[in-house]
């Protein structure tokens, strides 16, 4: 395994809550985009669900597009909100617990009738600015973390690769400016 | 195509949809903190969760295509996501790669976020709709402009 080959201090620097629940989520995150693409052959994706929802409420040829996707597109996004809610339920609530699952110390946890809910601190400038800033850009670039990230990464597409290395570092520059500038959290 | 699609069909991508979304709360992706704590080097897990990911998908797509011809519930090819590159790539990926930096959320991560409980991502999914929204009028009037015959020429 990783942890014996790299020394445990650094191992523990690297990755302060262990590396199984990102690779367990990872993998599920995967086999999630693989279902569908077995099933349908359709690489799924997370931002144009943007762009085909926009759809029902304006008529620009932009979103009038994906009319013929905007309805799974729906169901997709809901399928994401109920099965983080699954994990909310069990891991976050506490109800199952696991060895490859390690709770974590960021945010707010709330309890509402027996569900833990949790909450971000990060300020709301933070999410709606760079929310715009996400609504933009994956839709100019083409995929978001999810359609270049996981299919296009997945596909050994060359622009897919181009474009996460793009964000990637653009994200981590930005990042290290905003908490070198002391924005906290 | 809505008219005849397959019974399976909308159920199978509300599974896939299921999964993807439990994975993305599992692995703490619907933490903006978490994201953060990785673009600020606190915490490379982050690289896990997209490689274990691109690992499954990468398996299927490239087995797929090879074992059967077309999937069961749409008839369609088994292909692989490949766009085709050019400055909108980077342009978009430089954009994106900034609100992601400022805010530690992506689209599914957002969707997933509501999903754990967390109404205030909303402001984020409020950003992103405002966001996409924004780019499609201008490029939409830009598409109509360009295509409109423009006099002797």
């Amino acid at each position: 395994m990783v942890t014996e080959l790299i020394a445990p201090a650094l191992y523990e620097t690297l990755f302060p809550a262990g590396i199984s629940r990102y690779a367990v989520g990872g993998l599920l995150v995967g086999l999630g985009a693989v279902v569908i693409y077995l099933g349908t052959g359709i690489p799924a994706g997370a931002s144009t669900f943007l762009e085909s929802t926009l759809s029902y409420v304006s008529d620009q040829s932009r979103f009038q597009q994906y009319r013929g996707s905007r309805d799974w597109r729906i169901v997709f996004t809901l399928g994401i909100v109920a099965g983080a809610a699954v994990y909310a339920l069990t891991f976050q609530s506490g109800l199952v617990s696991s060895g490859l699952y390690q709770p974590g110390t960021t945010g707010e946890l709330r309890e509402v009738g027996g569900l833990t809910i949790w909450l971000t601190d990060v300020q709301p400038w933070r999410l709606f600015l760079g929310g715009i800033l996400v609504g933009i850009g994956t839709r100019i670039g083409k995929g978001c973390t999810s359609g270049h990230g996981v299919c296009g990464v997945g596909s050994a597409s060359k622009t897919s690769i181009v474009g996460v290395i793009t964000f990637l570092a653009v994200a981590i520059g930005t990042a290290q400016i905003v908490m070198a500038l002391g924005v906290s959290p | 195509m809505n008219g005849n699609r397959h019974p399976l069909f909308m159920p199978l991508i509300f599974v896939g949809g299921l999964i993807f979304g439990f994975g993305l709360g599992f692995s703490h992706m619907a933490r903006p903190e978490v994201v953060l704590n990785f673009l600020q080097f606190q915490d490379f897990g982050l690289l896990f969760v997209m490689g274990g990911a691109a690992v499954v998908s990468g398996v299927a797509f490239a087995l797929m295509p090879r074992l059967r011809e077309r999937a069961p519930l749409t008839g369609d090819t088994y292909g692989r996501r490949l766009k085709p590159f050019d400055r909108n790539v980077l342009i978009g990926g430089a954009i994106f790669g900034v609100g992601w930096g400022l805010s530690g959320i992506c689209p599914g991560a957002a969707y997933a976020s509501l999903g754990v409980g967390n109404v205030t991502i909303l402001w984020a999914l409020a950003g992103m709709f405002v966001g996409a929204y924004i780019q499609g009028v201008w490029r939409s009037q830009r598409a109509t402009s360009e295509s409109t015959p423009t006099g002797a020429d």
